[in-house]
């Protein structure tokens, strides 16, 4: 057997070596950015690796499929249509109010607000590391992903997209400590900022002060503020406060509404005012036989 | 083009680590995986240290960071400074009781968890939460049976 030290360089000299290179590679993505197309690139080739993650998940949800039985699957049916059509009521509904609202909004000379698009999404992976909450999700710029855009599940808001490789796209989630979301008080417009925590079930909001007029259970909607979010959804519901007068300020706590610790299924949101454009399945299909034809 | 003999298999296990470090788990265990990447990594360090050195170490902590979507070079820093004691003292490792040796594997993977903590600290304001910490625990109960594992798995596939 070869020992370690009869050729090449000391095993300190090594150490030091590789301590450089990996200080460098920090170096150039934490300080210089520079690392952007590297890490998008990277991103793709290791996708089959979160793809083979979610397998076993994939062929267990498949064998149950398999395994439901044809009563079941009727009445999981009969669910779902009666499902349909509250839901097509509450539409009809929704539509009206909607045509009323651009009506009124145009006799006050405001900008009559759009509509936007989405897309679903099927989670990969979930990023383990405690300090950063992130979920791969399983569409990329190949779908008309963009860095910066907002997720949803169907209670509310989930994060964001940070970056984009092909297939994939990873979103930092609400609950994470680097992030922080403007919101606003859906009882009296009290506009506030929640920051994630590190906590999945719990977001703290900042410099509040200990005279606001908040409660416990108010309701938190995105405010629209800084572009990323659309304005209106629902974020989350307040379950602490905590007016000590030693603090400087309140400490609130809010509960956000989308279950970030199951997320399953989200939603990719294109606001109305986007450059970019969801491109579906179909439409990439159709691109590619024009593109033979 | 010669190979040497059993690289398939090493490359299979660190995928398998890799897999596992990203798979999606119930969130009340979530808090106790297993650091699969070091502890395959540990292994392979101290019984085929001829062979898996700096540049896997290196490899495989980019691979992470990617994986995780953490600056680059976290996880790399911390498996590379994980791993000198481990290439410095095999030998000694190596003849160890497999007890004994749960208690530097618990050592060592606190050092790496402490080092990605105060580099993510510095860089990305992250905050101290005593979970982070639960791995060490979890990890140090599993190794025994990894090493055994492994070993078979090593003497299976001549990976020499």
């Amino acid at each position: 057997m070869k020992s370690l030290f009869e050729h090449g360089p000391s095993l300190r000299t090594r150490l030091l070596l590789a301590l450089i290179v990996a200080g460098a590679l920090m170096f150039l993505d934490h300080r210089l950015q520079t690392m952007q197309p590297v890490r998008s690139f990277l991103s793709t080739a290791t996708a089959p690796v979160q793809y083979l993650a979610v397998l076993p998940e994939e062929v267990m949800d498949r064998l149950v499929y398999l395994a439901t039985t044809r009563s079941a699957l009727r009445e999981d049916n009969q669910r779902l249509r009666d499902e349909l059509l509250g839901l097509q009521m509450a539409v009809q509904r929704l539509n009206f109010l909607e045509n009323e609202n651009a009506r009124l909004r145009q006799l006050l000379g405001s900008e009559v607000r759009a509509a936007s698009r989405r897309m679903a999404a099927e989670v990969v992976s979930v990023a383990t590391d405690p300090f950063s909450h992130q979920v791969v999700i399983n569409k990329g710029y190949q779908s008309g992903v963009y860095e910066g855009q907002p997720v949803l599940d169907n209670r509310g808001i989930v994060g964001q997209v940070v970056s984009v490789a092909r297939n994939t796209a990873r979103v930092l989630l609400i609950s994470d400590q680097s992030h922080a979301i403007s919101l606003r008080a859906e009882r009296n417009d009290i506009r506030v900022i929640a920051q994630g925590t590190g906590s999945l079930t719990q977001l703290e909001l900042n410099f509040i002060p200990h005279s606001a007029e908040l409660q416990e259970g108010d309701v938190l909607v995105s405010s629209g503020l800084g572009g990323v979010f659309p304005e209106g959804y629902p974020v989350a519901e307040i379950n602490l406060i905590n007016r000590d007068e030693r603090l400087q300020y309140a400490q609130v706590f809010v509960t956000p509404y989308a279950q970030l610790d199951r997320v399953r299924t989200l939603l990719l949101l294109w606001p109305a005012n986007a450059q970019e454009q969801p491109i579906f399945e179909e439409d990439m299909e159709a691109s590619e036989v024009n593109d033979v034809g | 083009m010669w190979v040497k003999s059993g690289l398939l298999p090493l490359l299979f296990s660190y995928l398998l680590a890799l897999v596992l470090t990203i798979m999606p788990i119930p969130s009340v265990l979530e808090p106790w995986r297993p650091d699969w990447v070091s502890l395959v990594l540990l292994y392979w360090l101290i019984a085929i240290p001829h062979r898996v050195g700096f540049g896997t170490v290196l490899v495989m902590g980019l691979l992470t960071d990617i994986l995780m979507g953490s600056t680059f070079g976290i996880y790399a820093i911390a498996l590379v400074v994980m791993a000198y004691p481990a290439l410095r003292h095999f030998q000694r490792i190596r003849n160890y009781s497999l007890t004994q040796q749960l208690i530097i594997v618990a050592v060592l993977i606190l050092m790496k968890r402490v080092i990605v903590y105060e580099l993510e600290h510095v860089l990305n304001d992250a905050v101290f939460n005593l979970p982070y910490l639960y791995p060490v625990l979890s990890s140090a109960i599993i190794w025994p049976w990894l090493f055994l594992i492994l070993r078979r798995y090593r003497r299976r596939y001549l990976i020499r």
